[in-house]
């Protein structure tokens, strides 16, 4: 039989906690020989030579971050002046993040409020509709968005058929296409926090506040949202992030003149660019912004509930 | 704390008018527009795609009456021979790297849940939600660095591989909210009535844990059948999966067997995560 009792401070333990480093054994093998060491490997080859059609020479140097931020004129030996193209790739990613954002919190917020007031035999259903398009494939529902918008697409054969414009909108390959495809795809991130937290809204402080003559729309900013605040900040995270790295959005719907940081990325490695080292390097600064906000969010109030709920 | 749902309908007016005014407090104008909006965002293009598969005409936007040519020639037509390969690439490696993650977030989720208190428990949780905070395009990035440096071909193995490591916290999350919900005296009674720590394990712990088990499995399955970028990184010259070979025909143009395709995929998501809500409907309520 096995014994429940700490034998040294006889307290009280799990059945399987003796059990627990030889549990944990797989998972750490896996992540850190598959996933932890190639971050370390990648980092490593930030500083390192470029080799032309890929790969790398084993030789330090700084070239490829002093390619990202600094320009050296064509033969490199003019005085460094800030190289402003790829710095305005990552601006417009963050700038087009953060929009998506916004807009995903307006029409996620009124979405999640209505959900999480209906009775709980409909909430369910609500909450499934919501769901279904998280599981569909980001690919196909960014190609949905690209047949919609063409210029000869079935929104523009509508508008035309109808008489409502006389030549076809065009959206394509422009930032505002791309900016549909980020909120388009990462909407149902922003409902389900933003519902977890309005579920656990306790509606007698709305009560409260209507007794004290509230107005209703001075309850909802001065109280639910202030209440509501941990979901808020988790859903926009949830949004921000993914959208900074997003690839198939501005590839697909932007076209060339509207990269963002995953699309240069993604150049230096499967397009003709093939600078292993500089995309390596682009790699890097995007994964430090976004650790940064990680790390912003677990010292918030709403992060650190969220790390002691998870254990750690 | 009891509130309007639960006061009933009484028979008292009282207590009706105190439910009206508590609605009345509740709800916003503008919010169930603001609802019905989303789901035509969420849904529309989606629904579009759909029915335009379904077009006989060759122009894909004009409509030329209902057809189910390009599904035929999704099955049949000339390019059927890639895309029946990259359907068999997509639900292998799904199926392996699901299985293999389920297993591996399991044994995690008992040893995290059910281990105590012990040193770098907080780091162990990091490890495993590595694959989630990191942004998929620098994973993908690190993969295909890690494997050229050890000097692994790219092809079939590396995307299995990379697809194991990133669906473990998938798998891991409702595997361990579910473990969560169960009280510790299951197993012990069991223990306590002389069962191995295995048979405490698989005949009384594993049935209670299944609906969490099947449901990471389920997620798990998907974000392997559904990723792109990652597989497009490791896959090396040859080997397709379905988002891969979708991409590579998009880039020339929407067709219509494109859509047909998608509208297949589509109907298989709603079909998964419509078993997954099944299943965790039925565990909630057991």
């Amino acid at each position: 039989m096995t014994n429940l009792r700490d034998n040294r401070t006889n307290q009280h333990v799990g059945v399987f906690a003796g059990l627990r480093n030889t549990l944990l054994l797989p998972s750490w093998l896996v992540i850190s020989v598959f996933a932890l060491a190639p971050l370390a490997i990648m980092l490593v080859y930030s500083f390192l030579t470029k080799e032309f059609r890929g790969g790398v020479i084993w030789e330090f140097t700084l070239a490829a971050y002093d390619q990202f931020f600094l320009d050296r004129g064509l033969f490199g030996d003019e005085s460094p002046k800030i190289e402003w193209t790829y710095i305005n790739i990552f601006w417009r990613s963050v700038w087009q993040a953060s929009l998506a954002t916004v807009i995903c919190l307006v029409i996620g917020f009124p979405t999640a409020y209505y959900i999480a007031t209906r009775p709980a035999s409909t909430r369910n259903i609500w909450l499934f509709m919501i769901t279904v398009p998280y599981w569909v494939n980001l690919l196909i529902r960014t190609v949905s968005m690209k047949f919609l918008i063409r210029d000869n697409g079935p929104i523009n054969e509508w508008l035309l058929a109808a008489g409502m414009i006389s030549e076809p909108i065009h959206l394509i390959n422009t930032p505002i296409a791309v900016q549909l495809g980020l909120f388009y795809s990462y909407l149902p991130f922003m409902v389900l926090p933003l519902y977890a937290a309005i579920e656990r809204y306790n509606f007698s402080l709305s009560e409260a506040a209507a007794d004290l003559y509230a107005g209703k729309w001075f309850t909802l900013w001065h109280i639910i949202i202030p209440s509501v605040k941990p979901g808020i900040v988790a859903g926009c995270i949830l949004v921000f992030i993914p959208s900074l790295g997003a690839f198939l959005a501005p590839d697909l719907l932007g076209g060339a003149k509207n990269f963002m940081i995953g699309s240069l990325i993604e150049e230096q490695f499967k397009g003709t660019a093939g600078n292993w080292p500089f995309g390596a390097a682009a790699s890097m600064i995007l994964l430090s912004t976004v650790l940064l906000i990680l790390m912003w969010y677990s010292r918030t109030p709403s992060g650190t509930k969220a790390k002691r709920d998870n254990g750690s | 704390m009891v509130f309007p749902d639960s006061l009933g309908d009484k028979s008292e007016t009282g207590q009706r008018v105190v439910k009206k005014s508590l609605r009345d407090i509740r709800d916003y104008i503008g919010f169930f527009p603001m609802t019905v909006l989303c789901l035509i965002l969420l849904y529309g293009p989606l629904i579009i795609v759909m029915f335009y598969s379904f077009n006989d005409s060759q122009s894909i936007t004009i409509w030329g009456g209902f057809s189910l040519r390009w599904y035929e020639e999704v099955f049949f037509g000339v390019e059927s021979p890639k895309f029946k390969k990259a359907a068999f690439n997509s639900f292998t490696i799904a199926l392996m790297a699901a299985t293999t993650s389920t297993v591996i977030a399991t044994c995690a989720a008992v040893a995290m849940i059910r281990g105590g208190a012990f040193r770098g428990k907080g780091l162990t949780f990091g490890l495993i939600n590595l694959p989630l905070m990191v942004p998929e395009i620098v994973t993908a990035v690190a993969t295909l660095i890690f494997f050229s440096t050890i000097g692994f071909r790219a092809g079939y193995a590396t995307i299995l591989v990379a697809h194991i490591a990133f669906c473990i916290p998938f798998a891991y999350l409702p595997i361990a909210a579910r473990l969560q919900g169960i009280d510790e005296s299951y197993e012990e009674a069991a223990v306590d009535l002389y069962a191995s720590r295995s048979r405490a394990f698989f005949q009384v712990l594993m049935p209670l844990m299944l609906p969490g088990i099947i449901s990471g499995f389920l997620l798990a399955f998907v974000i392997s059948l559904d990723d792109f970028i990652i597989t497009n990184f490791v896959k090396g010259a040859g080997v397709e999966t379905l988002p891969t070979a979708i991409f590579g025909a998009v880039k020339q143009g929407i067709k219509p067997n494109i859509m047909a395709i998608s509208t297949l995929l589509l109907f298989l998501s709603i079909v998964i995560v419509t078993l997954s809500y099944l299943f965790n409907r039925s565990g909630s309520r057991s």
